[in-house]
């Protein structure tokens, strides 16, 4: 009922000063045209390179915080591992010291005792060297006490004549001797 | 109840399109054969008939053209933008936001797996109402949307859209046979198919008369208000009428971006549901 008086409204409005409702071929043609025309061109001059644009950035973007992403957990690692090695190479640093403090220690300790050795035997050697020595001395000492002893005898014996004479002659060597 | 109700309807029609108080109303609103740039001059329109047809260029007509020559030249200069660097600036900024919005907030979520093929139609659809209702209210500007005409024929462009998208989904049969759904009763299969079949054509209507009547609508209210001053005919109800009519401009700015989102918004559903019927 109403669609009806509607349409009889806008039927009997049509013309010149039309109606609300007044349906114009003219302008729905044009209207086609129009959209038709825009559409086509819009599609060619603006959405195909825009969107690709924004997909192109929205990927690029993606891509980056990837990349990005990648590179934190990378030099997070080489952190890491440089920490780590830092930490080896403290450790080996500390053993090397450790190593050669004891190796000189070892050294040390082997020095002196070699150089207390041979301290010991030098002195060793020196003190039956003076044995040998005195030994030898002593053992001459008794040879000429025993030859002079045997030449005083010899000569007592030769001279043995007179007390006085004797007495003379014993005082004789005995001041050799001891001019000896 | 019905029929006082229609009368009266016809009766506001009648004195809108016939009577002379009122008539400085629909003639802003309406379209016409001249751009009436008073006090400038009035620029008369060509007439062009062919094939027993009137194809005049009609005010509504040129409002269009200038929507079209606007958008063109805002997306070459997008266009150019992008091709010297893909971070946005200017005025791409602000159209690169609408159509990610497009994109995003309507196409993807609505249409789904395969959404890009529409995606031309839909951008264009929505810029050309945005533009075209931004048009109307600028001074002596003019809302091709509020053209009957117009809006039918978008929304016609967009049935077809849909019915296209859906048949070539689905094939020619699969489509119709998927519009009824599925468990019901023999014997409801030959009214669940007129249903369907009206419902098909129910929602562009829908969507030609919401869109028609929005901004439409406002324009009125708008002239409506002003006239108040002229009828009345005292300066006691200009601040009144001029606050009243700003907040109905503010009102207009955002029911042109709403109309322009939702009749993509609707558009983009039905082709989903077309497109992907298993849901």
């Amino acid at each position: 009922m109403i669609l009806a008086d509607l349409f009889v409204v806008a039927l009997a409005g049509g013309g010149e000063s039309g109606g609300p409702l007044d349906v114009n071929p003219g302008v729905i043609l044009w209207t086609v045209v129009t959209f038709i025309f825009l559409l086509l061109i819009l599609k060619k001059i603006a959405w195909k390179p825009i969107l690709n644009s924004l997909k192109e950035r929205e990927s690029f973007i993606k891509e980056s915080l990837e990349k990005a992403e990648t590179a934190k957990k990378d030099a997070e690692k080489l952190i890491a591992d440089n920490k780590q090695n830092m930490l080896k190479a403290e450790d080996e640093a500390r053993k090397i010291i450790n190593q050669s403090r004891e190796y000189a220690e070892k050294l040390k300790s082997q020095i002196l005792g070699e150089s207390k050795l041979q301290a010991k035997k030098m002195i060793d050697d020196a003190a039956s060297e003076i044995e040998r020595k005195n030994a030898e001395a002593f053992n001459k000492l008794k040879d000429q006490v025993a030859d002079i002893a045997i030449q005083s005898a010899e000569k007592i014996l030769r001279e043995s004549l007179d007390k006085d004479k004797q007495i003379k002659l014993v005082k004789k060597y005995l001041d050799d001797l001891s001019n000896n | 109840m019905w029929t006082s109700d229609s009368t009266i309807v016809t009766d506001t029609l009648k004195a809108a399109s016939g009577s002379q108080d009122t008539g400085w109303i629909m003639h802003h609103v309406l379209d016409a054969r001249e751009l009436d740039l008073t006090p400038f001059g009035i620029i008369h329109l060509p007439q062009i008939h062919l094939f027993g047809m009137d194809l005049s260029i009609t005010k509504h007509v040129v409002f269009m053209w200038i929507a079209v020559i606007l958008l063109v030249l805002a997306f070459i200069v997008a266009r150019k933008s992008y091709q010297k660097s893909l971070v946005p600036r200017g005025i791409t900024n602000l159209l690169e936001i609408l159509i990610v919005f497009v994109r995003d907030e309507i196409a993807r979520p609505t249409i789904g797996h395969g959404f890009e093929k529409f995606l031309p139609y839909l951008l264009t659809v929505f810029f050309f109402i945005l533009t075209c209702n931004f048009l109307g209210l600028i001074p002596y500007g003019s809302t091709a949307t509020s053209n009957i005409s117009v809006t039918a024929t978008l929304a016609t462009i967009s049935f077809f859209v849909i019915q296209i998208g859906g048949i070539m989904k689905n094939g020619f049969f699969g489509y119709f046979k998927g519009l009824i759904p599925h468990g019901i009763p023999m014997w409801l299969l030959p009214i669940m198919f007129v249903v369907e079949l009206l419902g098909l054509f129910t929602k562009p209507f829908a969507l030609a008369i919401r869109l028609f009547a929005n901004m439409t609508a406002g324009h009125i209210v708008i002239m409506a208000l002003l006239g108040l001053i002229f009828i009345l005919r005292t300066y006691f109800v200009v601040p009144v009428s001029i606050s009243f009519a700003l907040f109905i401009f503010l009102l207009e700015i955002l029911v042109a971006l709403i109309q322009a989102y939702i009749f993509t918004m609707l558009s983009s559903l039905f082709i989903g549901m077309a497109y992907h019927q298993e849901h």
